[in-house]
């Protein structure tokens, strides 16, 4: 019945030395949407695909603002994400209390990297089932964090989890020197080329399931700059951004990628 | 005569009585600080076109004794900001102590020296409007548990738009700014000297490094005249975009008493 006695917690080692419950986790992660996130110099972008549990339900959320300068991108268990939303809600509401500034964005991220890691070596917890891609601006300008439920968290150019992102990802490699002087609609539009690559056939980006979160910094005339607040836009709002990277073949992934694209798309586990 | 160990070193009952045990009483509410003990006085700071300046002298009283003559009572912090504390010299140098911690803290978390060169090394560090923040909430937050701070601390140096930047906050959390500020008796006899150089930001931002600086050791000289808790010995700090520059051992020069001959209705005289 057992797969092996080496994954009941998530304490135990395997003689290979492997911890299970922490790779399981990790395949929580794949089972959600693919999400997208780029940074460039002057903007952090994160676009994601909602998935609808039946025809008549509405889609699941996939793009979460933190605060002014930050938001999350989140594929997994939704649950566990809200956890860690609120967490960081509180963290950069506490900050701006207690320093009047934004939080920087990667003393945000190592504190859940911090959190997700105690759960992966304490008898009787488990790891948190979601990845998340943070994007987010501070005095150091746009950055784009990955955070895995391992409590592993690495800084990223560009980057794609969830259900069949290798494909995603692939898109992201082949272009990633033009991303660093990219404006905000290019960033977007690359993000939007990305998602579509990792579609499955026949399905294809619609105001439905389409998410665009931005946030960047904005230079004003006199040379000053602020941070322009992350913003999620849906439905209507995205409909200029899908329709303008509706006809461009250019992309056009390879065949190598049939062993992400045989991942199986859960129904229970996600969004 | 009382020779059981419990009595040895104390003062003997027969001759001054009983023994006040009030002293001892490890039970009824925490008295913590709840008055200064040995004080620092007036801290002064005045901004300028560039920076701001920041003065206090080296003593530390015991009531009216003049006790220690050598106590610093400016600190550089991450050599952004500077501070400078009046009042109690313990609580002195617990803050002191605590923003060590913090600027090691900071310097860990915003290690940008390896980074591209294009990001200043204090990026994303705390400023001096972040420090005064936090050493507000901080004091508030001991008046609230009535165990205040016994200080008014000056805070001096830039703020997020890289403009220059002074505040102060007192043992109850108030806080306020201005474009010169002077704690204790400074706020009595050098606060006018300093207002009628800049009495507004506007007249501030004329100002050269070099007035600023020759106003706010005239001050200290004025200070030492009429404040009888204070010493001709004085530190300096002068912060701008560059640092802080920090001198202990000014001596205040061509000191004239012979105003103090004219002066009567205290003191020894008889007439």
């Amino acid at each position: 019945m057992f797969r092996n006695n080496y994954d009941n917690d998530s304490v135990t080692f395997s003689p290979q030395g492997r911890i299970f419950q922490v790779e399981y986790a990790a395949e929580a992660v794949k089972q959600g949407s693919v999400v997208v996130g780029i940074a460039s110099k002057t903007h952090a972008v994160l676009v994601a695909i909602k998935r609808n549990a039946e025809e008549l339900s509405s889609y699941q959320k996939k793009l979460f603002p933190i605060d002014e300068h930050v938001g999350i991108a989140i594929a997994g268990l939704t649950s566990d994400a809200r956890v860690l939303s609120n967490f960081m809600k509180q963290q950069c509401l506490g900050h701006r209390l207690t320093y009047g500034r934004n939080m920087p964005v990667r003393t945000l991220v190592d504190m859940i990297g911090s959190k997700a890691q105690i759960n992966t070596q304490h008898y009787g917890k488990r790891p948190y089932g979601v990845g998340l891609l943070v994007a987010g601006v501070d005095e150091t300008g746009p950055h784009l964090f990955e955070f895995q439920p391992s409590g592993m968290t690495e800084e990223m150019v560009a980057f794609a989890i969830g259900a069949r992102s290798q494909m995603a990802r692939t898109y992201l490699e082949k272009n990633l020197e033009s991303f660093a002087a990219c404006g905000r609609e290019e960033l977007i539009r690359h993000g939007l080329r990305a998602l579509k690559e990792s579609l499955v056939q026949d399905r294809e980006l619609t105001v439905d399931n389409t998410s665009v979160g931005v946030t960047g910094t904005a230079t004003a005339k006199d040379g000053s700059t602020s941070v322009e607040p992350f913003q999620v836009f849906d439905q209507q709002d995205v409909a200029a951004w899908i329709e303008s990277v509706a006809d461009d073949k250019e992309a056009g992934a390879g065949e190598g990628e049939a062993a992400a694209a045989a991942e199986g798309e859960g129904m229970e586990v996600d969004p | 005569m009382d020779h059981r160990p419990q009595a040895w070193g104390r003062p003997r009952d027969d001759v001054y009585g009983a023994y006040d045990a009030s002293y001892l009483h490890t039970n009824g509410p925490k008295t913590a600080t709840q008055s200064p003990i040995v004080t620092g006085t007036s801290v002064i700071a005045l901004k300028f076109k560039d920076g701001v300046v920041m003065a206090a002298d080296n003593l530390a009283s015991y009531g009216s004794l003049a006790r220690f003559t050598d106590v610093k009572r400016l600190r550089p912090f991450l050599s952004t900001s500077v501070v400078g504390f009046g009042g109690d010299v313990s609580d002195m140098q617990f803050l002191d102590r605590h923003l060590t911690e913090l600027a090691i803290d900071e310097a860990y978390e915003h290690d940008n020296t390896s980074s591209s060169s294009e990001t200043p090394a204090t990026a994303g560090q705390l400023n001096a409007a972040n420090l005064h923040k936090y050493l507000s909430k901080l004091m508030y937050r001991r008046r609230n548990s009535f165990d205040p701070l016994w200080n008014q601390i000056l805070v001096a140096g830039f703020d997020s738009s890289s403009t220059p930047f002074l505040a102060s906050v007192d043992l109850r959390g108030t806080t306020f700014t201005s474009p010169s500020l002077a704690s204790g008796f400074g706020a009595m006899l050098a606060q006018p000297i300093m207002r009628r150089h800049a009495a507004t930001e506007e007249d501030a931002a004329k100002l050269t490094r070099d007035e600023a600086v020759a106003i706010v050791r005239e001050c200290m000289k004025v200070l030492f005249y009429r404040d009888a808790r204070s010493l001709d010995k004085y530190s300096i700090a002068v912060v701008t975009r560059d640092g802080v520059e920090l001198s202990e051992e000014e001596q205040l020069e061509k000191q004239s008493w012979a105003f103090a001959e004219r002066i009567r209705g205290y003191g020894t005289q008889t007439v």
